[in-house]
């Protein structure tokens, strides 16, 4: 079986298109991001890994309904609760706030006696509690950002010595425009941001990464083959993107093929992890093709090399 | 050619049966194939702070007091009833705990919060003691019964703590009653001769006193470390309590004790009363006496402890003095002087400084307890955890299924190598974590199914690469090595980037982060290998029988 055997798809000449597009998309999250913290006082809907605070989750015996629930919890005084797992499923997640004053571990205790007081003759097990003290939730909230810019420094490093500056660049350009892409997703949605959901996002980096450097290792060898420089750029990119093209629809395809296997079949505890990452492989695959590649040739006409008059400079060394 | 190909598939056959054994002596080891993280088998995690409110306190001070909890926590660890616990200082401040599959999360908070307390007593000779051994021995048998006596007298060595509970209790307990009712009831003569009988018999059967043997050292048994469950039952029996020697106690010492190649633990026997507590004492310190080659330990008590410390121990010069931690015995040294608040514990030539230092620890533990905070706790139960390995593992199973069918349907045969080198990819990856003794959390199965997708990419890098070059007309050797050449670059770019992320994901991340990232870092060294080595050693043997120019499917 062969798929794209020999495509010439003129990718490279589509790329104000696909500006256009990744516009929109980057519009629409930032704008989402903008109204969170209109409304929720911040971009995203932080979970209790960052903002401290406590989550205990309850499984009951039979039916029960998140309305019974709320009025053994008070009522309207009662904390957010949540069903987890599919329509039906007798199992909660309820999410209390921290006290000042309280110990951390007084307030989940404090909502598992409230559920036993007020709903007498119901069995119930506490399946998860989650209680991180609002100090700590900070704390993890910047390691998690430092994660982040760690390994988005150490890959560009990594990429101007491997490849060129300009490819390394391009490679950056391309990640930031996924990530951001998948954070105004969460934010849209208001998926509840977990120390997990950080994995995910630094994944998907690597996952992006991957992608383009599969499709620049080839622009490069091209550009390193014999009549290379007689070439036009923008052919020998959408040459390069067309020659790459069977391995990565295969490759996002069987990825997204297990992927889509861990959503269907993995359970609740980590179907927003999976989601994430779904979604992250698709950007992925598109900014590789659509952002990564146009923002080489872009680098390359800006200031790049085969000018009329100056003389072709060697390739900068890298100096990050 | 033959002999390389055979070298290699050599190669490959060993590096699998290699990680086969990490499985299966990991499994042998612990029960279990792998480690499972907590959000997988049920189990709590907390983190603990020094209270200080008022931020007070110097960064050292805080990191001693840590020290302290941590020293405090793991003498206690038995009370868990937790195989393997974590207890780890993080960052000097912080102390996170890890018990796996507790079922009382409230007596496990309790028992990490509970205040140390650090006690002095006074060991006794055990002259008295051993007269009140028949004592203890028939109270015993009363309040068991001599059938379950016997039942257990027989397998005394070689049972296990559980077995040996279930035996007493499982065992008819009308025993104990039946001989009890027999004594009040004088008019049965059939019984009084049955309680006779059994009476003599009683007397006949030593439970608790076959357990002891003589100490090494004066005021205290040894007590075989297999027998000690059972011991501890019986010394938790009040009618035995009540036959003690008057104002004498025992308590255990925290040290195993190796002689004639049997593990023992002592069992001391003290004063009741303790003579002073943890409240007179200052401050402890370890230092080491380079005249006599040992390490000592420096205590300084507060005046009026210095007092009573003068007068208790001129009083017993050539006694026993026993430190105990939350009534466990951690040292007893001899007093070979009158000592005020001032005073110095030797520990012997030749003492490692780290005895000395772990005394220390103990004495300044109970000194002065530290308050501290929970500031993060995490608990699933365990049929959550149950339902995450069902799920993830169906879903991995469905996942590898997929893969396989798209891999075969799309490169034939070369599909039928792909998965080949897929599958010793998972072993290699589990035998890693096996071998690295590595914890499986949820994240972490995702990072697994997702490394899978990584390791399918390598395979069609090349793949892709051997049909552009067959397509430009290439003979097929030279096809297969070109495209294994071609692919290195991308391959090795793709995975050190990848790499590059879990590193620093294991750098800053925590709990299920990090074995998120234990994974991926393994997955990723996996199947580098599995895709440059395997997957070329399996096509070469699919080559060999062929002529250079042989077409092949893919």
């Amino acid at each position: 079986m062969r798929l794209f055997q020999d495509a010439s798809y003129a990718f490279i000449q589509q790329r104000k298109r696909a500006y256009v597009i990744s516009a929109i998309v980057l519009l629409v999250g930032i704008g989402a991001m903008a109204y969170n913290v209109a409304t929720l006082g911040s971009w995203a809907n932080y979970g209790v890994d960052f903002l401290g605070g406590s989550l205990v989750q309850v499984r009951f015996d039979g039916e029960m309904t998140a309305g019974e629930l709320r009025d053994a919890l008070g009522g309207a005084q009662s904390p957010p609760i949540t069903r987890f797992g599919g329509e039906g499923a007798a199992e909660f997640v309820i999410r209390a706030p921290l006290d000042e004053d309280a110990s951390i571990t007084e307030v989940a205790d404090g909502v598992e006696a409230t559920l036993r007081a007020n709903l007498p003759g119901r069995n119930f097990e506490v399946v998860r509690t989650e209680l991180v003290g609002a100090k700590v939730g900070g704390e993890l909230q910047q390691k998690a950002l430092m994660a982040v810019l760690f390994s988005f420094l150490l890959t560009l490093a990594y990429l101007a010595v491997r490849f060129e500056l300009r490819f390394g660049l391009a490679a950056v350009i391309a990640t930031a425009h996924d990530i951001l892409i998948t954070l105004g997703f969460l934010a849209l949605f208001r998926v509840e941001i977990a120390l997990p959901t950080v994995a995910a996002i630094l994944t998907i980096l690597g996952y992006s990464l991957n992608d383009t450097i599969v499709v620049f290792d080839r622009i490069r060898e091209n550009m390193n083959a014999k009549g290379a420089r007689k070439t036009d750029p923008v052919a020998l990119v959408n040459q390069s993107i067309n020659e790459t093209l069977p391995r990565t629809v295969l490759t996002s395809g069987t990825t997204l093929a297990v992927l889509v296997a861990l959503l269907v079949l993995g359970g609740a505890v980590i179907r927003d992890f999976t989601l994430v990452l779904i979604l992250g492989i698709l950007i992925g695959t598109y900014s590789s093709i659509f952002v990564a590649s146009p923002a080489l040739i872009e680098i390359q006409k800006r200031w790049g090399v085969g000018g009329v008059s100056e003389k072709k400079p060697r390739p900068e060394p890298a100096t990050v | 050619m033959f002999n390389s190909v055979r070298s290699r598939l050599i190669i490959v056959a060993l590096v699998v049966v290699t990680a086969v054994w990490q499985l299966y002596s990991h499994k042998t080891r612990t029960g279990e194939w792998l480690k499972l993280g907590l959000d997988l088998q049920g189990g709590m995690h907390l983190v603990l702070e020094v209270d200080d409110p008022d931020g007070t306190m110097t960064a050292e001070a805080r990191s001693d007091m840590i020290d302290r909890v941590d020293r405090i926590i793991r003498t206690r660890i038995d009370e868990f009833g937790v195989e393997e616990p974590l207890i780890q200082k993080v960052g000097g401040e912080r102390l996170i705990v890890e018990l796996a599959g507790i079922d009382d999360e409230d007596q496990a908070k309790g028992i990490v919060q509970r205040n140390a307390f650090l006690e002095f007593k006074l060991v006794l000779p055990t002259i008295d003691f051993e007269q009140a051994l028949s004592r203890i021995d028939r109270a015993v048998v009363t309040s068991l019964g001599v059938d379950s006596i016997r039942a257990l007298g027989r397998d005394v060595a070689g049972q296990e703590g559980d077995d040996l509970t279930d035996l007493l209790f499982g065992t008819d307990p009308a025993a104990a009653t039946d001989s009890m009712t027999a004594v009040s009831d004088s008019a049965a003569a059939a019984a009084a001769a049955a309680a006779d009988s059994a009476e003599a018999e009683a007397n006949a059967l030593r439970p608790f006193s076959s357990l002891l043997a003589f100490g090494d050292i004066e005021g205290a048994f040894l007590v075989a470390a297999e027998d000690r469950p059972i011991a501890e039952m019986f010394l938790a029996m009040p009618e035995v309590e009540r036959a003690f020697p008057r104002d004498q106690i025992v308590l255990w010492g925290a040290d195993l004790v190796s002689q004639a190649a049997r593990n023992y633990y002592r069992l001391y026997v003290l004063e009741e009363d303790s003579f002073l507590t943890g409240e007179e004492l200052e401050d402890a310190t370890a230092g080491r006496d380079p005249q006599f080659n040992q390490s000592q330990v420096q205590f300084q008590l507060s005046r009026a402890g210095g007092r009573q410390f003068a007068r208790f121990s001129g009083a017993h010069v050539g006694d026993f003095l026993a430190i105990v931690l939350d009534n466990e015995v951690m040292s007893a040294p001899v007093i070979r002087d009158r000592i005020g608040a001032r005073g110095q514990i030797d520990m012997g030539q030749g003492t490692p400084l780290e005895e000395a230092r772990d005394l220390a620890l103990v004495l300044r533990a109970g000194a002065l307890p530290a308050r501290i905070n929970i500031v993060e706790e995490r608990t699933v139960g365990p049929s959550l955890g149950q339902d995450s390995i069902d799920q993830g593992s169906l879903a991995g199973l469905v996942g590898i299924v997929l893969v396989v069918f798209i891999m075969i349907l799309y490169y034939r045969v070369a599909g039928l190598i792909a998965v080949g080198a897929l599958a010793v990819y998972v072993t290699l990856v589990l035998g890693g974590l096996a071998g690295m003794n590595a914890t499986l959390t949820v994240p972490g199965i995702a990072g697994l199914i997702l490394s899978i997708g990584m390791a399918v990419d390598a395979n069609v890098l090349i793949f892709e690469r051997i049909r552009e070059e067959l397509a430009k007309g290439r003979v097929t050797r030279s096809a297969v090595d070109d495209g294994f050449e071609h692919a290195l670059s991308a391959i090795v770019d793709a995975n050190i980037t990848t790499l590059i992320t879990a590193l620093i994901l294991f750098q800053f991340g925590t709990g299920p982060v990090r074995g998120f990232a234990v994974t991926l870092s393994i997955g990723i060294v996996a199947s580098f290998f599995s895709a440059l080595f395997v997957t070329r050693s399996f096509f070469l043997a699919y080559l060999s029988g062929r002529k250079a120019s042989d077409p092949i499917s893919i």
